[in-house]
């Protein structure tokens, strides 16, 4: 499985995915959001960070890069995209992922561990899961609020769209649990055709005993099944 | 001429800075504040002298990049 990262100014957890995706026995390789092409790619990945300081609003600037039409098009060709927490926020931008991340409605900045429960495993992103598994995955943001208008949440929820809710270390969806305010403890979604998940936790950063777990390799663990 | 461009959050759509905000203005006594909006202002100078033209413009520049309409609604004034 060949993955290609793309690396935006200000993008900064793009040696953790290429790591986590080496470590799941896939290959990583790094493209520059000017370019107008892409190599030849299993998966599209675009990072954690802050593309282009966030200015404007998250994701707002990157969504606009050079790069972008042809990942949207390869998306449209059924090439699986990931958007891990910046990457989600650019999602939402381009328009691949509906709805919005809006400022936490607590105003910091969240760096920690949070829990996510497996809400679907039907998805090539989440399938070496169980459904309702829970894990534990850290999120590092200031723009996660999940926000979309009620019939777009119901469209999610009908076509078993959402990937990830926050929950408790027992797996039960709480106000408590959720961390940013998010709609219904929404933390990632999938597209339609379920080849685009955008999500704002990292579970790129627990994939090795050495950062205190392995709960995130199983995502990339199923890319490289799916594709291999 | 110069175009402002005013970007709110849409009715409905959270607004937790707006809040906070709204929040400081008590503790600083001030009384009688009700809800609280935050939101941007832009200012583009443009070479466009026609009006009509430059609002067709700058209306094109907020669906295209300024604002996101999922969450954003925008007023285009024209100045100078």
């Amino acid at each position: 499985m060949k993955a290609v990262v793309v690396v935006f100014p200000g993008t900064n957890r793009e040696r953790d995915v290429a790591a986590a995706i080496v470590r799941a026995g896939g290959k990583a390789e790094f493209v520059w959001h000017d370019e107008t092409a892409l190599p030849r790619a299993d998966l599209i990945v675009l990072p954690g960070g802050f593309a282009h300081g966030d200015y404007l609003r998250c994701g707002a600037m990157a969504a606009r890069s050079a790069v972008i039409p042809e990942v949207v098009r390869r998306a449209g060709a059924g090439v699986p995209v990931l958007g891990i927490c910046n990457g989600f926020q650019v999602l939402t931008e381009t328009g691949l992922l509906p709805g919005a991340l809006l400022r936490n409605a607590g105003l910091k900045f969240i760096c920690r561990d949070v829990h996510l429960r497996v809400e679907t495993a039907r998805s090539g992103f989440t399938q070496a899961y169980a459904q309702g598994q829970v894990l534990r995955v850290p999120v590092a943001h200031h723009d996660g609020n999940y926000f979309a208008d009620a019939d777009t949440i119901a469209r999610l929820k009908d076509a078993d769209r959402v990937a990830f809710r926050y929950c408790g270390a027992d797996g039960t969806i709480t106000a408590a649990a959720n961390p940013n305010g998010s709609l219904e403890n929404i933390a990632g979604i999938l597209n339609e055709r379920r080849n685009v998940l955008g999500m704002m936790p990292h579970p790129e950063n627990l994939t090795d005993p050495a950062q205190g777990g392995t709960d995130g390799l199983g995502l990339f663990r199923s890319l490289v099944e799916t594709v291999a | 001429m110069k175009a402002r461009v005013h970007i709110t959050l849409k009715t409905g759509v959270l607004d937790p800075q707006g809040k906070a905000i709204g929040k400081a203005l008590g503790t600083l006594g001030f009384e009688g504040v009700g809800e609280v909006r935050q939101g941007k202002l832009i200012e583009i100078e443009l070479d466009e002298t026609d009006p009509a033209r430059a609002e067709a413009s700058v209306r094109d520049m907020c669906e295209k990049l300024l604002a996101n309409t999922v969450i954003e609604k925008y007023d285009v004034e024209l100045v100078g």
